[in-house]
């Protein structure tokens, strides 16, 4: 009945919508292109010494990342000594932020006491610039991955921390009764109903988080580190390899970039119920 | 099986309290189907949470089968009127309806089961893996109704259930609601303002009085088992009661009769107000 | 009344564990001094002129890369989101160009200008311009085409259009980018400087202190006025949502 109609309806409307994404996605990409063609032409042009131009910084990569022997298909040994190590800390540190986050976000979403309890605490600490805590906890952690857990930690925490609690917080008066009338205990009314309610903000501040990781990453190994992209970029300041620190930013960026799409991909699976229930009705 | 003795309830605190129950005292039987009604804002609904354990009443207790109630029991479930809030957006129906069989640690397969013949009966076969926003309002509040009986409750407490759906839905889900009580000897106490509803629905209708509210009057249906929506209607029964209903209502008494007689019939104070 | 009786015995119920912990000698009091004693060493921090001229230093640094950044983003912003064509190729490149994290430019910006105030300042203007030129596109390109052209219907000049519609319609998304922004900024200016060592300010006091360990309640009580500072930056923007814009929660074009 009505609801095979809806079905059929949505038909005509979703494919076109996705043909119009796929134009606008080779559009993005046609336009990015024709960006990095200007700019090749405007450094070659200008030759300024701290703009290397693309070509430059696609062979300095390419050099430095991808050359090595196929039995590691290609990638040299600096993608293993380097990149894979800040990776690692990135996403370790951000999914332990993530959990705790989540966790410490549920309860004081859902207990007044608690909030008021804390709230001027968090909302002190996260307030605190985490690049100006990096000399403290060089002191307080060993230098290298604890040190650099540590800052990621404390510094991507508070956007999931806070998400959380608003999520939670604002759960429907509706839900909270029809899940009261059906007697679940606290621990399963809060993985079970708040947490999944409150999903979509914590996405939103995963996001957030992500971003703010990969930021402190990079800092903390130009601080304090033996290796690492971060690492590898402070030593290409110190030879003035202009190049060399472009590469580094360049990676950082197209990191930052897939993290973030894959992040996005991942959403879409968990809460798509979420976007597309606001889609259709409305609220 | 229900009685409640005293029941009131205050908002607030110093001067900007407000009294929503005055003194309510009733008890359902098993197997009846006792509506309330009253006209808007007189704190049906709170009423309902009051007794269920929901809100702590500030006065009086309600004891369900002999117990006091502290806390909503577990043989008692609940309907609310936002179906579009109360159900789970990021549960299919069938996670829907199984929810509360999950949380009594029902297996798997028993629960597939369960849920399959609740969903059939309430007409929703087909839409076991759709989404709650797939499916029209009146489609969401049979998912709710299915979720309630699964766990075969032996009181449903259903807090107008049918106002946000639109007549023809509404007098469907009636009928659903009359089935149920059939087939299944359920015990329903329902709110709603509308008045024909209520009449229709009820073995008894409890009227209310504007806040702070108490029981003006309770009249018995009897309409038998069996009840049409067309000629249970055109009953000289039915066409007497809702009238009275009505006055109740609007006079907060029935002993206005010959006055009012002019008024043809009574216009429900709120009903059907979509 | 009952939240605030709460904050209060939160508050100091987390300084009180943080005291005894800093002196029941779990922790090397050198290390990590506990809060009376950096309390202490904040009282006196405060009559000390170096450290005055540090912390007006980065307040002006992070001010001043604020006020650049959102006179470049707003008026883009707005060109960029009023006509569909510049908008839709500069937002294909935003979106590959924002990933980048600024702080990945720290070095090339010290290489390039030097141990500078300039460098801080360019570096906090760079990631500053993001947040809020993405929400001023945003918010041009969701104003309602009703209010357009109801304003058009009383024959608005071009001139009128943009200060009476259209920039008080854009204003709370404006503002929530320029908060982002805020606190962006102020993690670039610290961040050059705990990096730069001498380019003053606090992040380098920070940096000073906390080498080698030596003046661990110095380089926390820094860390702790760089908090004060990145709280009241909060609690100003906040304010001025509620007080300006508090028709619209702004948060949609996030």
């Amino acid at each position: 009945m009505t609801v095979t109609e809806r079905k059929e309806k949505k038909v005509t409307p979703d494919t076109r919508a996705r043909r119009g994404r796929a134009i606008g996605f080779l559009g993005k990409w046609a336009v990015f292109a024709g960006f990095i063609a200007a700019w090749q032409v405007a450094t070659t042009l200008a030759e300024a010494p701290y703009f290397p131009t693309p070509s430059t910084i696609g062979e300095t990569m390419v050099d430095l990342w991808l050359s090595g022997p196929a039995s590691q298909l290609w990638l040299s040994d600096a993608v293993f000594d380097d990149v894979v190590p800040s990776l690692l800390r990135l996403l370790g540190g951000w999914a332990a932020a993530g959990v705790v986050g989540v966790v410490l976000g549920l309860m004081m979403g859902r207990s007044e006491k608690l909030y008021d309890y804390f709230s001027p605490t968090i909302s002190f600490l996260r307030s605190v610039p985490p690049p100006a805590l990096l000399p403290v906890f060089l002191v307080l952690f060993p230098i290298g991955t604890p040190m650099q857990l540590a800052t990621i930690i404390f510094g991507v925490i508070w956007p999931v921390l806070l998400n959380t609690i608003d999520g939670a917080h604002t759960l429907d008066e509706t839900v909270v009764e029809t899940t009261r009338s059906m007697r679940l205990s606290k621990p399963r009314f809060l993985a079970t109903v708040v947490l999944p309610a409150a999903l979509p903000k914590i996405f939103a501040g995963l996001r957030v988080s992500l971003s703010l990781a990969l930021i402190l990453m990079v800092i903390s190994e130009l601080v304090g580190s033996t290796n690492g992209i971060g690492y590898q970029m402070i030593m290409a300041q110190r030879d003035f390899s202009l190049p060399k620190m472009w590469a580094g930013i360049v990676l950082l960026g197209i990191l930052g970039y897939v993290l973030n799409v894959l992040l996005l991909v991942i959403q879409n699976r968990v809460i798509g119920w979420h976007t597309r229930s606001k889609s259709l009705t409305g609220r | 099986m229900l009685d409640v003795t005293g029941i009131s309830h205050t908002y607030g605190s110093g001067a900007k309290t407000h009294t929503a129950l005055g003194d309510i005292t009733f008890s359902v039987e098993k197997g009846e189907i006792v509506c309330i009604v009253g006209p808007s804002g007189c704190g049906k609904s709170t009423l309902l949470r009051a007794i269920s354990g929901l809100l702590p009443p500030t006065a009086g207790e309600s004891r369900f089968m002999g117990e006091r109630i502290t806390e909503v029991p577990h043989d008692l479930a609940f309907v609310f009127q936002e179906y579009s809030k109360s159900l789970f957006p990021w549960l299919t129906v069938r996670g829907n309806v199984a929810f509360p069989l999950k949380a009594r640690g029902m297996s798997r397969r028993q629960r597939h089961e369960v849920v399959d013949e609740a969903l059939g009966w309430v007409g929703l076969a087909d839409a076991v893996e759709k989404y709650p926003w797939q499916l029209s309002g009146g489609m969401q509040q049979r998912v709710a109704i299915a979720r309630a009986l699964v766990c075969q409750p032996a009181l449903l407490m259903m807090d107008e259930p049918f106002a946000s759906v639109d007549a023809q839905t509404r007098a469907e889900l009636e009928d659903l609601l009359l089935r149920v009580r059939r087939e299944y000897d359920t015990t329903v106490l329902l709110v709603t303002h509308d008045i024909d509803e209520s009449v229709y629905l009820s073995d008894r209708v409890l009227v209310l009085s504007k806040a702070p509210s108490t029981v003006v009057s309770t009249l018995t249906v009897s309409l038998g088992a069996e009840r049409d929506q067309i000629t249970t209607k055109e009953t000289d029964d039915f066409v007497h009661l809702r009238g009275e209903v009505a006055r109740l209502l609007r006079y907060g008494t029935a002993g206005v009769h010959d006055e009012v007689h002019e008024v043809k019939q009574a216009v429900p104070v709120e009903a059907v107000a979509e | 009344m009952k939240r605030l009786v709460r904050n209060t015995i939160g508050t100091v119920g987390v300084l009180a564990v943080c005291e005894l912990v800093g002196r029941s000698g779990l922790v090397n009091p050198n290390q990590l001094p506990p809060p009376s004693v950096i309390g202490a060493r904040l009282v006196e921090m405060f009559n000390d002129y170096e450290f005055s001229v540090d912390v007006v230093e980065t307040i002006s640094s992070w001010a001043i890369s604020m006020v650049i950044a959102t006179l470049i983003a707003v008026p883009l912003g707005i060109l960029f989101g009023s006509v569909p064509a510049v908008g839709k190729v500069t937002s294909a490149i935003v979106e590959f160009l924002r990933p980048i994290p600024s702080v990945a430019m720290i070095p090339l910006a010290l290489i390039a200008f030097g141990d500078s105030v300039d460098a801080k300042i360019a570096l906090a203007v760079f990631g500053a311009v993001w947040p809020i030129l993405f929400n001023t596109v945003h918010a041009i390109g969701d104003i309602d085409p009703v209010q357009i052209n109801t304003a058009k219907a009383f024959n608005l000049t071009r001139r009128q259009m943009l200060t009476q519609v259209k920039l008080p319609a854009i204003a709370p998304f404006v503002l929530t980018g320029v908060r982002i922004s805020a606190s962006i900024a102020l993690i670039l200016v610290v961040s050059t400087e705990v990096l730069a060592g001498s380019a003053g300010g606090l992040g380098s006091f920070i940096t000073e202190t906390g080498t080698g360990g030596a003046q661990m309640d110095l380089a926390i009580a820094g860390t702790f006025v760089a908090g004060v500072i990145g709280f009241a930056i909060n609690l100003i923007f906040e304010w001025a949502q509620r007080r300006w814009v508090n028709w619209s929660d702004g948060d949609r074009a996030r």
